[in-house]
């Protein structure tokens, strides 16, 4: 794609050319847009969008997907943003071209950090999704086959031989017999949400599922491809930012950075936190997640690797060194009669990578809240997860009670938890501990959790408020960028202060 | 049987290693015929030495240097990694994230310390043969959907030395699979789900998947032996209580009743099963009738299986083949013909073995004019080892045919044109 400078260079093509371009309402994006826009339709397009994934977003929180009143609302929400969405409206090209070229400019804007991309990636799932329920039964075959996506459907004979099993195994199928349903016959790693969750039947290597859930499986095929895409596109943005293109970059950053929160990776805090704070503040400024997994290590002097990530990554996000971090691990894991030689050997190595000190050097990044709520969930002998989601309702509350959270809380924060409000609960939590009425933040991290406390605990007096507020001024690119990593690191800027902050703390 | 002690492993490893190891089969499994280039030289190897010092990176050239460095090195423990893109061994020299894990076997990794709730036998790393019997369980289920779910043909099963079973599936197409499918093969096996805090682990719905219909109908054949009987997991008040906390609450007032009246765990199971369809046909919502009796039997025969092992595709899991330096046992194939009959605490240890090696040697003496080469390639042949290198060499076999298989349809296709 070309981004000129100012002027409207937009190639106007014939009728039929233009119904040619785009045959569907719905598209899967599989060839980026080739003409030249100027900076101004970029910026409106990528606004537009982004308005349009939020949207999306908040219709899915607000409402049960699929809903009469969910549809209703994101067909009036594309209408209104003017977006594609069915098929059969005359002159559809213009609402098309934009929802081609917008999709693409987000690719460069959300591409850069994996929660960016986890977004975009589930609001852009959504939307195919919305659009596929309302594509007309006889252009699904026309779609599928531009798409590239070929599914074969099995003879009345196979579908009478496994009609039972079949129907057993699809929730979306009611009634006692197949009748008219058309059963596709794919291999089953194509069919991987289906059959993961086992809502589809598997026999000997192959997934076979109605029509009703075929689009559980373009949907799996779209995530695969948006995010094999996703991943290129970050490394093909040092070559599209080259010179010519330098103002996109602040723009790029703003488009990212308006809709998710922190990451907390940042080092800016190594150092503020002594060891022997570590059991005070687990009480007092902790979420209960960290809480817990704290509680379970001093106790049995181990945790599994799942408690480790999550824990260890918290405590670099709040600020422990590598150092410290080493130092309070193997402390621990030799109290559990672990042998120093063994730690050093085994675990040391894991400490170091997640500080990027070794292996990829990759720096990781704590997790945040849906991070923990949906991905992971713990099993037996594991402390880790959000026991908000994760601990049946009678234990959580005695584990408030053990926190000393008054009855009439507690039952506040068990609603919650019934309505699968998980960080709201967790807010609610907060709000006990601290003997506030509210908040004042939405919660999407434990990291923030802890920050939050620990600037009410220290009245105000915020030490670390630097690193909590998301950079909202792109930073003008200080050096010329020469080589890709570089580039990147410059692309977004609270990366940028992750290496420094790095580079700062294990350098000398 | 030998004992073993671990304070003669360096001595016997030696031996072990110079005499006994299946190099060529060994060889002939990671090699997957050459089909691949470099397959086998990409390869990661990982060697725990004495005192826990743990070398990652190695790969080999071919079978002859994997022998020379493992004879030098005396490994305690080998680990098995990825194919990756480059020589693993020279890591260091590939431009920073070029270095990149590809393929590797579809692995499981089933541990008993996972099933510390529902074992009253023992506990953390102890088995014991009552509770032997929830791997057999876990290796049924699993390698039914494997081979009947997911189409795979290769599975082989691997005793891990002390208290669990690995499986490695090493079809070509699954070596293949993104960790994303990985995962998802995982969760489409696991039933069991929640850690400490949640007492009840399992949850059917009203439509049964024939996947769990099928693990059931598995269970029901060693549930009353195993769990009523064995386990005795009715016993007494304390261990009924645990199962209570899977109940319905409307329910326990009658149960605890019956409970006491009842001499065994079997007379309670079969209380339990009246109780819950008596409450099955007049409450609609709550599931009770055989729901609850299969959720029970799930929670606790159910394979537990670490879903961390199985994702990530550079993840090291143990060699067949290997010992466990804690028992000094091998970890050896399973004949999957006679899953039942596997007794762990049959499988030869080290010293077993290399006393077996032993005696033969010194009855063969006089024998001098035997070359090293022979005496090396039927070293195992004569010690207890022998029928577990024989399952080894028939799960080789069957990859050899499905590859032939293969080639035959290329060329035929080939022909078509
Ligand atoms: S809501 Fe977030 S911070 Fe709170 S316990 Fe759960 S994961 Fe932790
Ligand atoms: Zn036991």
């Amino acid at each position: 794609m070309q981004f000129s400078g100012g002027k409207m260079r937009k190639q106007r093509l014939a009728g039929d050319q233009r119904s040619a371009c785009y045959p569907h309402s719905l598209q899967f994006y599989l060839q980026p847009p080739s003409e030249n826009i100027s900076l101004i339709e970029f910026e409106n397009l990528a606004i537009d969008r982004v308005k349009l994934l939020k949207s999306v977003e908040n219709l899915g929180v607000s409402h049960m997907k699929g809903t009469d009143e969910y549809q209703n609302k994101l067909e009036a929400e594309l209408r209104r943003l003017k977006f594609s969405y069915r098929e059969n409206l005359e002159d559809e090209y213009e609402p098309r071209r934009r929802d081609h070229i917008s999709h693409f400019i987000l690719r460069l804007a959300y591409c850069q950090s994996e929660d960016l991309r986890r977004w975009f990636i589930q609001q852009e799932m959504d939307l195919l999704r919305f659009r596929f329920s309302i594509l007309p039964k006889d252009k699904i075959q026309d779609f599928l086959k531009d798409s590239h996506l070929q599914f074969e459907a099995i003879s009345d004979e196979g579908k009478n031989l496994r009609e039972q099993e079949i129907i057993a195994s699809s929730p979306s199928l009611s009634g006692p017999h197949l009748d008219m349903e058309t059963i596709y016959k794919i291999p089953f790693a194509d069919a991987l949400d289906l059959f993961r969750g086992r809502r589809v039947y598997l026999e000997d290597g192959f997934a076979y599922v109605p029509l009703k859930d075929i689009v559980a499986i373009i949907l799996n095929e779209f995530r695969a491809k948006l995010s094999k895409a996703l991943a290129v596109t970050l490394h093909s943005i040092p070559l599209l930012l080259s010179d010519e293109n330098q103002r996109l970059q602040p723009l790029l950053n703003h488009t990212g950075h308006s809709y998710t929160g922190q990451d907390y990776s940042t080092q800016r805090n190594a150092g503020k936190i002594s060891l022997d704070q570590i059991d005070l503040l687990s009480t007092k400024s902790f979420p209960p997640c960290m809480r817990q997994l704290h509680k379970a290590l001093r106790e049995n002097h181990h945790l599994r690797h799942g408690g480790r990530m999550q824990y260890g990554l918290f405590l670099k996000g709040i600020g422990l060194t590598l150092e410290q971090a080493l130092q309070f691990w193997k402390q621990e894991f030799v109290r559990g009669k672990m042998d120093p030689d063994k730690f050093e050997k085994g675990y040391s190595y894991n400490i170091r990578h997640s500080f990027g000190k070794e292996g990829k050097r990759t720096d990781y990044t704590p997790f945040s809240c849906l991070k923990i709520i949906l991905t992971n969930p713990p099993s037996q002998g594991d402390y880790h997860g959000c026991p908000f989601r994760h601990s049946d309702p009678e234990l959580l509350k005695q584990k408030l009670q053990s926190y000393a959270i008054s009855p009439g809380g507690i039952n506040q924060i068990l609603d919650l938890v019934k309505g699968t409000h998980y960080q709201v609960a967790c807010q609610k939590y907060f709000e006990m501990l601290h003997n506030v009425d509210d908040c004042g933040f939405s919660l999407t991290h434990p990291n923030q959790f802890f920050f939050e406390s620990q600037r009410i605990l220290n009245g105000g007096k915020d030490i670390k408020k630097e690193s909590i507020q998301p950079e909202t001024q792109p930073k003008p690119s200080a050096q010329k960028t020469k080589d890709a990593s570089s580039a990147l690191a410059s692309l977004n800027s609270s990366l940028e202060m992750d290496m420094e902050g790095l580079e700062d703390y294990f350098s000398g | 049987m030998e004992t073993f002690d671990s304070a003669d492993l360096p001595e016997l490893l030696k031996l072990y290693y110079r005499r006994l190891f299946p190099y060529a089969q060994y060889y002939r499994w990671l090699n997957y015929g050459g089909v691949t280039k470099n397959y086998f030289q990409n390869r990661e190897f990982s060697f725990t030495l004495k005192d826990d010092i743990y070398i990652r990176y190695q790969s080999f050239n071919n079978q002859s240097e994997l022998e020379k460095e493992i004879q030098k090195m005396n490994p305690y423990k080998i680990d098995i990694g990825a194919v990756y893109s480059h020589r693993p061994s020279q890591h260091n020299t590939v431009k920073l994230g070029a270095f990149q894990a590809q393929e590797k076997e579809l692995v499981f990794d089933i541990d008993m310390t996972d099933y510390d709730d529902v074992r009253r036998c023992c506990s953390s790393a102890d088995i014991c043969s009552k509770c032997w019997t929830l791997m057999t369980m876990a290796i049924r289920i699993i390698d039914r959907a494997l081979k009947e779910d997911f189409g795979f043909k290769h599975r082989l099963w691997v005793y891990s030395g002390r208290r669990g079973v690995h499986c490695w599936v090493c079809d070509e197409s699954v070596r293949k699979l993104s960790s994303a499918v990985r995962s998802g093969i995982v969760e489409y096996l696991s039933l069991v789900k929640g850690g400490a805090d949640i007492k009840k682990k399992v949850h059917l719905s009203e439509k049964i998947h024939p996947f769990v219909r099928r693990s059931i109908n598995i269970i029901k054949k060693y549930f009353e032996e195993y769990a009523l009987v064995g386990q005795d997991i009715l016993e007494d008040r304390e261990s009924w209580d645990k199962i209570l906390a899977l109940v319905p609450e409307m329910m326990h007032d009658e149960l605890q009743r019956d409970f006491q009246k009842c001499q065994s765990s079997l007379q309670r199971w079969e209380h339990l099963k009246d109780t819950a369809s008596k409450y099955q046909s007049n409450n609609k919502n709550d599931k009770c009738g055989p729901w609850l009796e299969w959720e029970i039997m799930l929670q606790y025969c159910f394979p537990r299986l670490d879903i961390n092992v199985s994702k990530g595709i550079n993840h090291l899991l143990k060699s067949p083949f290997s010992v466990h330096p804690k028992t000094g046992r091998i970890s050896v194939p399973i004949d999957l013909q006679k899953v039942d009959q596997f007794d762990p605490f049959a499988v030869p240890t080290i010293s077993s073995i290399c006393h077996e090696l032993n005696i033969i040697s010194t009855n063969e003496e006089e024998n001098e004019a035997e070359s090293d080469v022979k005496r090396k390639t039927r070293g195992y042949k004569k010690t207890g080892l022998a029928p577990y290198v024989k399952v080894f060499e028939q799960f080789l076999e069957k990859l050899d045919e499905s590859r032939k298989g293969e080639l035959l349809k290329k060329s035929d296709l080939q022909k078509d044109f």
